[in-house]
């Protein structure tokens, strides 16, 4: 089949021509732009006759025409993390009247890739698209191609930054179907530490978010990220995460999503050099017809990395998880420690989770378990709690609390921990007693 | 208190309990013994409400009326309690909050208002001193790492902060060394009163030497085929189950 010819009313053929430019961006990038497009167009949507999208349907999504989301004005006031650093962005474009980014603390640099990919001898010229594979990630190419915009963080080594970085995304729909291609770039420099949030939030509308998040580690560096997601059901987020560690880095990751219709996130790890560390969790929280795929791609090239992987989720209506959890570990990558868990908790009859633990081990001494779950409430818990006095929805909504709480609890930004919790409390029939138990 | 009347219980279509006559009154304490499978855990449980037991014949009364249109927690509130055979692990659920729950859920059916944090803890702290319960179990979540002799002095903890009118202890001495024993003896006869009647389910009578019943009763195959004073216990301590025949009316022919 001759992909380049698209048939016109299709997906492909709303968005293939498209390239971005930003103003005196890099030749490196221009090249990048062009080599994504082809990759994009070259691959079309992927189907599920593809296994990394086995479980995955775009049908719908291949049949609807998409245009560029147009500039839109947000309304944010509930959003926000107090005594964070904050960029906004309204439909892929910066907000500056709702962005709060000039005292920032030395050391930091939080200011939109657009002026930043200006400055040849900056971190975002150079490295931007570094750690993306075009051919795996066709959302991700398309992105490359088409982006205007995003957020650069840029700690200096040593740059100690105590108060959260807030990453505001917010998609407005218009009626029509539209698409935005937000890109985040996250340098920390040797020793350096931050706090990042990036939060993905929607209103009204068909849209589609296809955000490219690039996490860059040098040697030393500890980052903390929370990835939250909570787009409204008319949405659909394809997002790429991909990050890079160098020597003794840290990365303590978690994915929350909670909202869009269809979610997918991959999630490409590299653990590049000796003694770096990856923690990457993920809770998941659906219902009625949501779709949450997330497909982790965590590579151990070096000896002694370890990276841990808990993913929870739980189920409620006719929703769906898919996990696809791999681990590669190269042949150099002696002693690695490798810890892959996905948990899955179903509330109703019609849910539905693939999980699928992937490991590839080339290198013989090595630790790496994984283990993947998918069951109802015990029903012997529920009842002992009942025997003791609590009807049958708080003895529920407890332990489904308590099966979240692990996650929960480890969110690392308070404002996102209530965030998280409040969901949890809309959920649950005695969300609110529930809550009080932690 | 509690009457049965020629109960009969099916669990997955198999009779379990064949037809039991017992009945309890205020503040009596009722030892039953039997061999494993007779059916001990399966009457525990029945009066607990849990619901995969199938009541085909007889009736259970409590205080005069239909126990069995109770949910178990209703039952909970209406005073029945169970220290369960096999404590379940309640992961991420601190035993504080859970045990705080379940004490304000009974106090709102009877009309009373809710403790209030600080009386709780002051509450729960006399309670775990009687029952020597380790003040960090009181944070953990219940019974998660706890070892099988804390998680039956948990149970005891649990019905001394509930205060119930007829508590089930299945086997709550099984795996105890004595000194954990006299403990756990020692929380139920602090409980004993006038009002307040216990149904002890037990393998050893080394338990009836500390809390000594007013009835003994033998369940072989789902049903009494044998009810006496603490002696019968003394007997079957010597004797085994054998000699006792599956009927009652078999026992004297
Ligand atoms: N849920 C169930 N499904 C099927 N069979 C059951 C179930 N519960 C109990 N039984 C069966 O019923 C019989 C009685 O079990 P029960 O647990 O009441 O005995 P018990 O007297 O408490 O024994 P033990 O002394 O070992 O605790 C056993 O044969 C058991 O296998
Ligand atoms: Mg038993």
């Amino acid at each position: 089949m001759d992909r380049t010819a698209a048939p016109a009313g299709s997906f492909v053929a709303s968005v293939a021509e498209i390239i971005g430019r930003i103003e005196g961006e890099p030749d490196r990038l221009v090249d990048l732009r062009l080599e994504a497009s082809r990759a994009f167009t070259a691959a079309g949507l992927p189907t599920t006759r593809q296994e990394a999208w086995r479980f995955t349907s775009l049908r719908a999504l291949a049949e609807t025409p998409h245009r560029p989301a147009a500039p839109a004005d947000a309304e944010i006031a509930d959003l926000t993390i107090p005594g964070s650093h904050r960029l906004v962005f309204v439909n892929g474009r910066l907000s500056p009247g709702l962005s709060a980014a000039e005292d920032l603390p030395r050391g930091l640099t939080l200011r939109p890739l657009a002026g930043a990919l200006a400055e040849a001898a900056g971190p975002a010229a150079s490295t931007i698209g570094g750690a993306v594979d075009l051919a795996r990630h066709p959302f991700a190419a398309l992105n490359t191609a088409a982006f205007a915009d995003g957020a650069l963080i840029h700690l200096e080594p040593g740059a100690i930054v105590e108060a959260p970085i807030h990453l505001l995304f917010v998609t407005v729909g218009d009626g029509e179907p539209t698409w935005s291609a937000p890109r985040t770039l996250v340098a920390a420099g040797a020793g350096s530490q931050a706090t990042v949030v990036e939060h993905y939030v929607g209103a009204g509308g068909e849209s589609l978010t296809l955000p490219v998040t690039e996490l860059r580690l040098a040697a030393g560096a500890i980052l903390h990220h929370v990835r939250l997601q909570e787009e409204p059901r008319s949405a659909r987020h394809i997002a790429l995460q991909a990050s890079r560690q160098a020597r003794d880095s840290r990365l303590d990751s978690v994915a929350l999503n909670i909202g869009a219709g269809l979610m997918r996130t991959d999630i490409d790890a590299v653990l590049a050099e000796p003694g770096a560390h990856a923690a990457l969790d993920g809770l998941y929280l659906v219902e009625d017809e949501q779709h949450t795929d997330t497909h982790l791609d965590v590579r151990h090239a070096a000896p002694h990395c370890t990276s841990h992987e808990l993913y929870k989720g739980i189920l409620d209506g006719r929703s769906r998880a898919v996990f696809n959890g791999r681990i590669v570990v190269d042949p150099a990558a002696q002693k690695t420690d490798a810890i892959q868990s996905n948990r899955n908790l179903l509330l109703s009859a019609g849910a539905l989770v693939n999980s699928n633990p992937q490991l590839e081990i080339f290198a013989d001494d090595v630790r790496c378990t994984h283990g993947s779950t998918v069951g109802r409430l015990d029903e012997e818990a529920v009842f002992y709690l009942r025997s003791r006095g609590l009807d049958r929805a708080t003895a529920e909504s407890l332990l489904t609390y308590a099966f979240a709480a692990e996650i929960v609890g480890a969110i690392p930004v308070g404002a996102v921990r209530e965030r998280i919790e409040r969901h949890l409390v809309a959920r649950l029939p005695q969300g609110e007693l529930a809550r009080e138990a932690f | 208190m509690l009457q049965l009347k020629n109960l009969h219980v099916s669990v997955d279509g198999t009779e379990i309990l064949k037809g039991i006559d017992l009945e309890i009154g205020p503040g009596e304490v009722h030892a039953i013994m039997g061999p494993n499978g007779s059916g001990k855990s399966t009457l525990a449980s029945v009066l607990a409400g849990r619901e995969e037991y199938e009541i085909t014949a007889g009736e259970i009364l409590y205080d005069g009326a239909d126990l069995t249109e109770l949910d178990a927690e209703t039952r909970a509130r209406e005073g029945i309690f169970l220290a369960f055979q096999y404590p379940v692990e309640i992961p991420g659920v601190s035993n504080t909050y859970f045990l705080r729950s379940a004490l304000n859920a009974i106090r709102a059916h009877r009309g009373e208002d809710p403790l209030d944090a600080i009386d709780f803890l002051e509450l729960v702290k006399d309670k775990a001193k009687l029952v020597r319960l380790d003040e960090k179990l009181l944070k953990r979540p219940v019974n998660e790492g706890f070892s099988g002799g804390e998680k039956k002095r948990n149970e005891i903890f649990h019905m001394a902060v509930l205060e119930p009118r007829l508590a089930i202890l299945d086997e709550t001495d099984s795996g105890l060394d004595i000194d954990a024993l006299k403990i756990v003896a020692d929380g139920v006869n602090a409980l004993r009163d006038t009002q307040r009647s216990f149904v002890v389910i037990t393998h050893y009578q080394r338990l009836l030497n500390y809390i000594v019943p007013d009835f003994v009763h033998v369940l072989k195959d789902g049903r009494i085929v044998r009810s006496g004073d603490r002696e019968l216990a003394l007997a079957l301590e010597d004797q085994g189950y054998e000699w006792l025949e599956t009927a009652p009316v078999a026992a004297g022919a």
